[in-house]
């Protein structure tokens, strides 16, 4: 990121973490995410909610600017993270994922042994001066991940011999490994048991204390759990974002009120 | 009865048979088809099949069959030792194909040969005549039988479908029994060779000299011939793996998807050109070139056009499309999963490309690399233009070497006495590469099994 400072800071900004102002997403000529402003608190879980193909994935992707992988794929619109605009010609993409952490809906380990996996990020970007510090890091990012007194044993086993539930918990080691900011979590456990899935339910809610989680989910139930502010997307367009407590409990929008009752979706 | 035309005959009475059958099965229940437990097709299809196929079957099996029966029937009349009768009998099947082919035999009636010759032929008419008759019979059988088995619940449709299973046993077959016999004919030829040669002085011998009439004497050693198949492959691998590697890198991950669609299909179409092409090029082109720089008038490393490193450049050449469109294939195979993984953790491309895509495609690309090895390593038409004659064992790769595929060409060309080492030494050889490129092979899909077990 750049060093200028933003001038006009509001008494609020400590909190807000990143902010979105009419953001529009294109792929080709479709048009994906509609004039979406909205604002991410700091150390805090917010859901995305809403029917399949509505956009949340897509809008999640901006905030990490993975969109720009995609050649067919087209932003406008200001995203801040801290006050400074991510999409800035001086901001580069890579450093920007270093903060931005991402953790996809499939368990994606990299084919190498569980301790290269989660040293992959801190190897990339320098953050260990010494073996030892590497070792360290490595610890502290599985003990984050709850899954350290699995792994402790079998460090330099494959990732990929892990069962799902671990797999997805060592992605989240890997992620939270770089340090990052904020962690964005793609569907997380839609590819969990239940079990699992309430594993890494308390690991977002322990993450909560450092960071600004922003989850996408299709389940009511774990948006609730785990969430205290919640997003409605229909449609590519935000519809509702609020206290999760207030848009489960009384919606204001009857489009929302019909999702989480289960009449649209 | 010429062939083509009993094979004709066959299936148009087959044909028939199958109009015959559909009428059959659709009258059989008073036109309405939806009480046949097939569709009409099928019982049509099975009458057809029921003819023509074990018609046939028989036909080729007959004529498969009949030269060798003759051939022992008359061979058992004949007196002598085991090697006399074998020639005197070659002698007879060519009198008696000119017997039926002109009419007039070459040789006197009353000599043994022109006796067996005459037999001979008459008893290919009458073979000919009987299975003509025979085939006739079986085809007329099955069309009866099978006929007779229309009706509305007979179940056609799973007779076709045994009679399709049975057809692509039969296809499997073949291809399979044929590899065992060319293998089998490479093994017995190769044991003989062995009884008149000793096998130490070939596996071991590091001089290749053979001599017309030579013997077990003769220098026949396949060492310098390994090394010149090896060291040739060794240069073509140097050239073709880095470089088609970086290609398929660059049009995997780098290139624009219309660039990929444009040139992959020509890469493609370079891996296609017989390889005898670039063996002139080898010849005409590269040979000259490299003797520009390194031959008496530059560095004075190299006596002619033909080397090893021509050979072994040019065979590079020819090895880049095929390495770096099987790479290519394999790494588009790497789920962009792991790279978008990667790409979440703040890698580059060039990061992400050297720590997980490369690894998780490296055993489909040792795989790759090593089907190329062995198409180096059979390469015949390139290194008989390019390579030179000579065997000789040296390090020098501008020196003019040949190859293991080079010198069974040279030893099986011209008039070949089967009985004489230098001959019979092909047969050696080409056991020497099966098992060579047979090892590398499978090698490669272990490698690559392995690979397919991490993404499914
Ligand atoms: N890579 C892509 N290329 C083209 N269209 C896409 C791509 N990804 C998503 N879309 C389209 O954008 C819309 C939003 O998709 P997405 O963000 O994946 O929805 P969600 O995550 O809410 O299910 C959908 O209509 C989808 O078809
Ligand atoms: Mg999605």
């Amino acid at each position: 990121m750049f060093d200028a400072k933003i001038s006009e800071t509001t008494v609020t900004q400590n909190d807000i973490k990143i902010a979105a102002r009419k953001v529009q997403v294109y792929y080709g000529e479709a048009h994906a995410i509609k004039d979406v402003s909205v604002d991410i608190l700091d150390k805090t879980v917010t859901a995305f909610i809403g029917p399949s193909g509505c956009g949340k994935s897509t809008f999640l992707r901006c905030i990490n600017r993975m969109n720009d992988t995609i050649p067919i794929c087209r932003v406008e619109g200001d995203i801040l993270l801290d006050g400074e605009d991510i999409y800035d010609k001086r901001v580069d993409p890579v450093n920007l994922r270093a903060r931005v952490g991402m953790v996809f809906q499939k368990p994606n380990p990299f084919p190498k042994s569980i301790y290269d996996n989660v040293a992959y990020g801190p190897r990339i970007h320098g953050l260990a001066r010494t073996k030892a510090d590497l070792d360290e890091i490595v610890e502290r990012a599985l003990r984050r991940g709850a899954i350290w007194e699995e792994v402790k044993d079998r460090l330099h086993q494959p990732g990929t011999g892990l069962s799902g539930g671990q797999q997805q918990r060592l992605c989240i080691a890997r992620a939270v490994a770089t340090e990052p900011e904020v962690l964005l979590m793609d569907e997380p456990c839609s590819a969990l048991d239940p079990i699992a899935t309430a594993q890494v339910e308390e690991l977002i809610d322990e993450l909560r204390q450092s960071y600004s989680v922003v989850i996408v989910t299709h389940s009511m139930q774990q948006a609730a759990r785990v969430s205290q502010k919640t997003a409605f997307f229909h449609l590519g367009n935000l519809v509702e974002y609020g206290d999760t407590e207030q848009i489960f409990t009384n919606p204001v929008d009857p489009r929302t009120e019909s999702y989480i009752t289960g009449r649209i979706g | 009865m010429p062939l083509s035309w009993i094979v004709l005959g066959l299936l148009a009475f087959a044909m028939a048979g199958f109009f015959l059958g559909r009428a059959r099965a659709t009258r059989a229940v008073q036109g309405d088809a939806r009480k046949l437990h097939s569709l009409p097709f099928y019982y049509g299809a099975h009458v057809f099949l029921m003819t023509f196929v074990s018609a046939f079957g028989l036909l080729v099996f007959w004529m498969a069959a009949q030269p060798s029966v003759i051939g022992w029937w008359i061979g058992a009349g004949l007196e002598g030792e085991p090697g006399a009768i074998t020639l005197q009998l070659s002698e007879i099947k060519r009198g008696a194909a000119q017997l039926l082919e002109t009419g007039t035999s070459p040789y006197d009636a009353a000599s043994v040969v022109g006796a067996g010759a005459v037999r001979y032929a008459g008893m290919v008419q009458a073979g000919h005549l009987f299975m003509v008759v025979a085939v006739v019979l079986v085809a007329l059988g099955g069309f009866f039988v099978s006929l007779r088995q229309v009706s509305g619940e007979f179940r056609a449709r799973n007779s076709v479908e045994a009679s399709v299973r049975g057809l692509l046993i039969g296809a499997s077959l073949i291809a399979i029994l044929t590899t065992v016999g060319i293998f089998l004919a490479l093994i017995f030829n190769t044991i003989e060779f062995f009884r008149i040669y000793p096998a130490s002085q070939f596996l071991f011998g590091t001089v290749w000299q053979p001599s017309s009439g030579g013997g077990a004497m003769q220098p026949l050693g396949l060492l310098p011939l390994l090394w010149g198949t090896l060291f040739i492959s060794a240069i073509a691998l140097a050239v073709a793996v880095p470089i088609g590697l970086f290609a398929a890198i660059y049009l995997a991950e780098y290139a624009t998807p219309r660039f990929r669609n444009t040139v992959k299909p020509l890469l493609e179409v370079l891996a296609g050109i017989p390889s005898i092409v670039y063996g002139l090029f080898a010849l005409l082109t590269v040979g000259p070139m490299l003797l520009k720089v390194f031959g008496s008038g530059g560095l004075g490393w190299m006596q002619g056009a033909s080397s090893v490193m021509t050979a072994g450049l040019v065979m590079g050449i020819m090895l880049i499309p095929f390495v770096s469109s099987l790479s290519d294939d394999i790494i588009n195979a790497v789920p962009q999963a792991l790279r978008d993984g990667s790409y979440g953790l703040g890698a580059t491309r060039s990061e992400t490309i050297r720590q997980v895509v490369l690894p998780a495609a490296l055993p489909g690309i040792v795989g790759a690399i090593i089907l190329a090895a062995s198409r180096a390593i059979g390469e015949t038409m390139l290194v008989v233009f390019g390579a030179g004659a000579a065997g000789r064992l040296s390090a020098n790769p501008f020196e003019a070497m040949t190859t293991v595929t080079a010198k069974i060409v040279s030893q099986l060309t011209g008039d070949s006495d089967f009985t004489q080492p230098e001959v019979l030494v092909a047969y050696a050889l080409g056991t020497t590469l099966f098992l060579v490129t047979l090892g590398l092979n499978l090698l490669a899909q272990k490698i690559v099994a392995k690979y397919r077990e991490q993404y499914t």
